[in-house]
């Protein structure tokens, strides 16, 4: 590759993965201010608003993505690959900037959920059309012998924007006190993606078809019913299936525990700080995002199909050796009490919803010899009418852990992250491979978001589901492992896509022009 | 190796119809009975569960083991 190639290469990786990352960032913001977002628009004596708000949980997600795959993969692959992602680009952006301005509950009632459900709905459509269109953009601008190099740009993209998001969310409830932030403070990081989104347009829109679709447009040769190509056609859509359950299935799993599922574990089942936590997972990601390159150009050398199913086959084998060091570190079971500094006040205060009712608030402080310092709040409701059930009490733990245990537990989750990108570096460009052409876009786009938000997306409920049963509802665990459960999950998962992988993917040709 | 490939499809097909029980049994039903018990979200899930999720699931792998059963990946 000459100077001005390497050059036109890079512009075209800068203006895919600005706009990608920036469109990974807007769909997180939601995930990470999900509860403040929760009581703003959808208040829990109200049913429908409830209902409304778990739709965008979930449907956006689960459901619309895959769809998004399907429609925007159509447009990609008629109408032109740079036209279809500047789209998405503009609908998330737009979608994003005005979630942070609808008015809440108190202001329109249920129009309030109901509109940030159909914004939530246009970012998993958006959401779904992008990563296809840009992976297949830069692909295809990438000589063969690099493609694994030069896409892997993209694939740093989901990272960075989970990275991102973290980093906005942080600097805005720092700038601020925390009654602002839940006042209104929230809505910053939403207003933020327009700017990001604004130049990334700007970016994108001095760049030129990619070669490789001007071409097959030019001589005719592109698809007129891209869907019906790709998934009505058994000749594709065994590639399809391959695609999915051989690749993205595993990879989904794969990524989602070295990112929510850490930083879920860390804060659910270890009680650590929830800030601490987003600060281990921050410098996790600073470490690991790299490696995504490093193991893109290692699969232009070695081969995609290696590397994946190598860092399937790690994964396997360590997560519970990995999960099991964190639960060690996180948690205070090996650490001594300095028993002289516990305290445990209660107080006691009327309740604001029933006057009549008591609230006591038991406060219990904790520290231990390594400079740990455990805080722990049950808000016990006393009812005035004995009559009725009392609810359960509600806890609220937070272990604030030293210096040594808090590295200790970033280098856990940074191997966590080395695993995603050994799984996740190469597998735009195995994916661009695996299709022609006329129907690459679409082809591609599906297993990807099956892959990711289906079998990625039922990572917490399965694991929490195997957790919890594990766990009982007793004192005393069930099984003492109980808290290694959910990691069976992603394991059995993995498992199965690393043979479907082993034994049936060739990944020999890596040839992206018929 | 092709014949791996073949007979491997048996296993395919069996684990779609473990997948199968497995997603109704012990995630989509209770979750959409913890919903119909007045918990919004769990019948979201169940709902999505039941008649988005477990056909993709068990659909994808009883194609594909068809598929291999019928030397469509032979190499």
């Amino acid at each position: 590759m000459d100077k001005a190639e390497a050059k036109g290469i890079k512009s075209v990786i800068a203006a895919s993965s600005v706009g990608t990352m920036i469109e990974w960032y807007d769909f997180y913001i939601f995930g990470s201010l999900a509860p403040i977002i929760a009581t703003k628009f959808s208040p829990q004596d109200n049913p429908t608003a409830a209902l409304l708000s778990t739709l965008a949980t979930f449907a956006a997600g689960f459901v619309v993505r895959p769809f998004g795959a399907l429609f925007f993969g159509r447009l990609g692959d008629i109408v032109g690959r740079k036209y279809t992602f500047m789209m998405t680009l503009l609908l998330m952006g737009g979608a994003t900037f005005m979630i942070g301005c609808v008015p809440s509950y108190e202001k329109i009632g249920f129009l309030a959920p109901l509109i940030v459900l159909i914004l939530r709905l246009l970012q998993g459509l958006a959401l779904g059309g992008e990563y296809g269109g840009a992976a297949t953009y830069v692909a295809e601008h990438s000589p063969d012998d690099e493609r694994g190099f030069w896409t892997s740009w993209i694939q740093t993209t989901a990272t960075l924007g989970l990275f991102v998001s973290l980093i906005v969310i942080m600097l805005t409830k720092k700038s601020m006190d925390d009654v602002t932030f839940k006042d209104w403070g929230w809505r910053i990081p939403f207003w933020v993606s327009i700017f990001m989104v604004g130049i990334s347009y700007l970016i994108r829109q001095k760049m030129s078809e990619s070669p490789l679709f001007a071409k097959a447009k030019a001589e005719g040769k592109t698809s007129t019913n891209p869907i019906k190509e790709s998934f009505g056609h058994r000749l594709n859509f065994k590639y399809v299936l391959l695609a999915l359950l051989g690749a993205t299935m595993g990879q989904g799993v794969i990524w989602y525990t070295g990112h929510y599922y850490a930083m879920n574990f860390l804060k659910t089942d270890c009680k650590v700080d929830s800030f601490m936590v987003e600060e281990i997972m921050t410098w996790a990601f600073v470490f690991g995002t790299p490696f995504f390159v490093v193991f893109g150009w290692l699969s232009d050398k070695i081969g995609r199909k290696r590397i994946m199913l190598a860092g399937m086959l790690i994964a396997i084998f360590s997560y519970f050796s990995i999960y099991k060091a964190m639960y060690n570190t996180a948690t205070n079971i090996n650490r001594t009490e300095v028993v002289e500094k516990a305290t445990s006040v209660d107080t006691k205060a009327p309740d604001k919803k029933n006057p009549l009712d008591t609230i006591i608030t038991t406060t219990i402080h904790k520290e231990f010899t390594d400079g740990t310092v455990y805080d722990e709040t049950i808000k016990t409701t006393v009812l005035a009418d004995k009559t009725l059930k009392a609810p359960m009490p509600k806890k609220d733990a937070s272990n604030k852990l030293p210096s040594d245990a808090y590295w200790k537990l970033i280098f856990l989750v940074f191997i966590q992250v080395l695993f995603v990108t050994m799984v996740y570096g190469p597998i735009a460009a195995f994916l661009v491979e695996m299709f022609p052409v006329k129907i690459r876009y679409t082809s591609m786009s599906l297993p990807y978001h099956i892959g990711n938000g289906v079998f990625g997306g039922l990572m917490p409920a399965v694991a929490a589901y195997l957790t919890i049963t594990a766990k009982g509802t007793g004192t005393t665990p069930l099984n003492p492992d109980w808290y290694l459960q959910g990691i069976w999950y992603p394991i059995i998962i993995a498992s199965i896509c690393f043979l479907i992988g082993l034994f049936y993917i060739d990944g020999s040709d890596n040839r992206i022009d018929d | 190796m092709n014949s791996v490939r073949k007979y491997l499809g048996i296993i395919w097909l069996l684990l779609g119809l473990y997948a199968g029980y497995f997603s109704i049994t012990s995630v989509g039903v209770p979750k959409f009975q913890s919903g119909l018990a007045g918990n919004t979200s769990d019948m979201v899930f169940g709902i999505i569960m039941l008649f988005i999720l477990t056909p993709i699931i068990v659909g994808a792998l009883f194609t594909f083991g068809y598929y291999a059963l019928s030397n469509d990946y032979d190499q």
